[in-house]
């Protein structure tokens, strides 16, 4: 079995995304697990500055050369940064999912939403499940 | 729908950890662990091995070969020598597509007829519907496996198991009954990557000793396995058309550009003859073009393709090129839009990105 990496300090999402808060705000990307099964990724759409995003519908597009898939908004919220980088350097994702990869920032709405997902170890199971 | 069917080679692709995906009914790897990008680097570079077994067989014989073949593909065969190759398109009589393929001339009255997997049992109906005279027809998909070696690295590899002088094989050629590491094979120097190669057939049971000797052979030349998903990237670079994109049930040959494989003045008459030669004379309104994303964003199977305010057409096929770092296209448009506009815009979702034409192929390897 391939070995992804799974951090602690993010929340992840059964659609594969995570969400790390920082005070008032809070950064979204694509696990590890995700970016390899998407593989190579090609192309970012990313949302405005200044849009509103909602829990579970899609805030941004990932695509690979074979395929395209949405970005769901872990919470709610107004996103307050995109990472322009991936514009040019999309493959971030691939590379550094966690870091350089970050999609954008949200304005956290309701930390109760944050709860409600998993942690490192609820993910762990979850990611080991989709694998069988 | 019945459950899809694995090739002889499965068990290598799961040993090499494919991601192997439902194609055409068949089990085959779409890619392997290092990627769709670098195996098509790999095929334009060293050299890959595709198992293309899924591919279909069939066998034309008897005194009226040739005659039954001129009647139902576009192409004329008859200039065809021994152990030549031809491709054609098939055609239904308003000139809409039955499938593309390849003629292999064993000699006048015996020939083997390469068919797409998806369109096999359709074409054997068809070819069964336009029978006339004496011939026999067979499909022999059920009993043949088939791997293609691409690649500039590929007669290096070949030749250490084979006899057989292959560097003196011309394109489009073949030659039946090779010894491959001991193993019967038809190899053809054939492909559908725009690069040197060869595709080789055998038989299902013999078929895991050949894939073990290629891929013996090929570790000093950094052979590595790739995936239908290279394959599909490959031949868009190269501008191959591939049934169900660039032709179609309602889709001509002429739309796609393939003319010089339509021979409109062959002296016997064809299916589709009249239909492609009026609409030869007539123009058309949706003609084949290469398109070159001028900003980011991958245009694919279906988006819109505009001029102004205008729809002037779709994409048939399009992805991210890794050979050019580009992201590119063919699609069917209006030719007098294209001639009016110097920049075109892709749909992609709800915004526009912009395009324009460029010459097919996209690539072609030096020689």
């Amino acid at each position: 079995m391939m070995d992804y990496k799974i951090v602690d300090g993010v929340r992840y999402t059964q659609k594969h995304e995570w969400v790390r808060p920082e005070g008032e705000t809070a950064a979204v990307g694509l696990s590890d697990y995700a970016q390899d099964k998407l593989g190579e990724i090609v192309f970012v759409e990313l949302p405005e500055v200044g849009a509103k995003v909602e829990a579970g519908k899609s805030s941004a597009v990932i695509e690979s050369v074979k395929a395209v898939a949405d970005l769901y908004a872990p919470i709610d919220g107004t996103v307050i940064a995109v990472n322009e980088e991936l514009l040019d350097q999309p493959e971030l994702i691939n590379s550094d999912p966690y870091g350089g990869g970050w999609v954008y920032k949200v304005e956290i709405k309701d930390e109760s939403q944050l709860e409600a997902l998993m942690d490192k170890k609820a993910y762990e199971v979850f990611v080991a499940e989709e694998e069988d | 729908m019945s459950e899809a069917k694995k090739t002889p080679f499965y068990e290598k692709h799961v040993a090499l950890e494919g991601k192997i995906v439902d194609y055409s009914g068949w089990f085959l790897p779409v890619q392997f662990p290092q990627g769709l990008v670098e195996e098509v680097h790999a095929t334009r570079r060293k050299a890959t091995l595709f198992d293309v077994s899924h591919m279909g067989e069939v066998s034309v014989e008897g005194k009226d070969a040739e005659a039954f073949l001129q009647k139902i593909v576009t192409n004329d065969i008859s200039g065809l020598k021994d152990g030549a190759i031809i491709y054609s398109p098939v055609c239904y009589s308003d000139g809409g597509v039955v499938d593309d393929i390849l003629i292999y001339r064993i000699n006048a009255e015996s020939f083997c007829l390469v068919v797409n997997a998806a369109n096999t049992d359709k074409d054997y109906d068809w070819f069964l519907e336009n029978l006339s005279g004496d011939v026999e027809l067979q499909n022999l998909s059920p009993h043949f496996a088939q791997l293609a070696l691409q690649g500039p690295e590929s007669v290096a590899i070949l030749q250490q198991i084979t006899a057989e002088p292959l560097s003196g094989m011309k394109y489009y050629h073949f030659k039946k009954d090779v010894a491959v590491a001991g193993v019967k094979c038809i190899v053809s120097r054939t492909g559908y990557t725009g690069e040197d190669g060869f595709e080789v057939y055998c038989s299902n049971d013999e078929a895991p000793s050949l894939w073990d000797a290629i891929w013996e052979a090929g570790q000093k030349h950094d052979l590595s396995p790739a995936g239908l998903g290279a394959r599909d990237v490959l031949r868009l670079e190269a501008a191959m058309p591939l049934y169900g994109h660039e032709l179609e049930r309602e889709i001509t040959p002429l739309q796609a550009r393939l003319d010089r494989f339509v021979a409109l003045e062959k002296p016997v008459s064809f299916n589709g003859q009249e239909a492609l030669r009026r609409q030869k004379q007539e123009g058309m309104n949706r003609l084949l073009f290469g398109l070159e994303m001028l900003e980011r964003g991958v245009p694919r199977e279906g988006y819109p393709v505009t001029a102004g305010e205008e729809e002037i057409g779709w994409v048939s096929s399009g992805s991210y090129s890794p050979t050019l770092d580009k992201f590119i296209a063919m699609a069917f448009l209006d030719p007098e839009a294209v001639k009016a506009n110097e920049e075109l815009k892709v749909v992609i979702r709800s915004r526009t990105y912009r395009a324009r034409t460029t010459k097919l192929p996209f690539y072609r390897r030096e020689k």
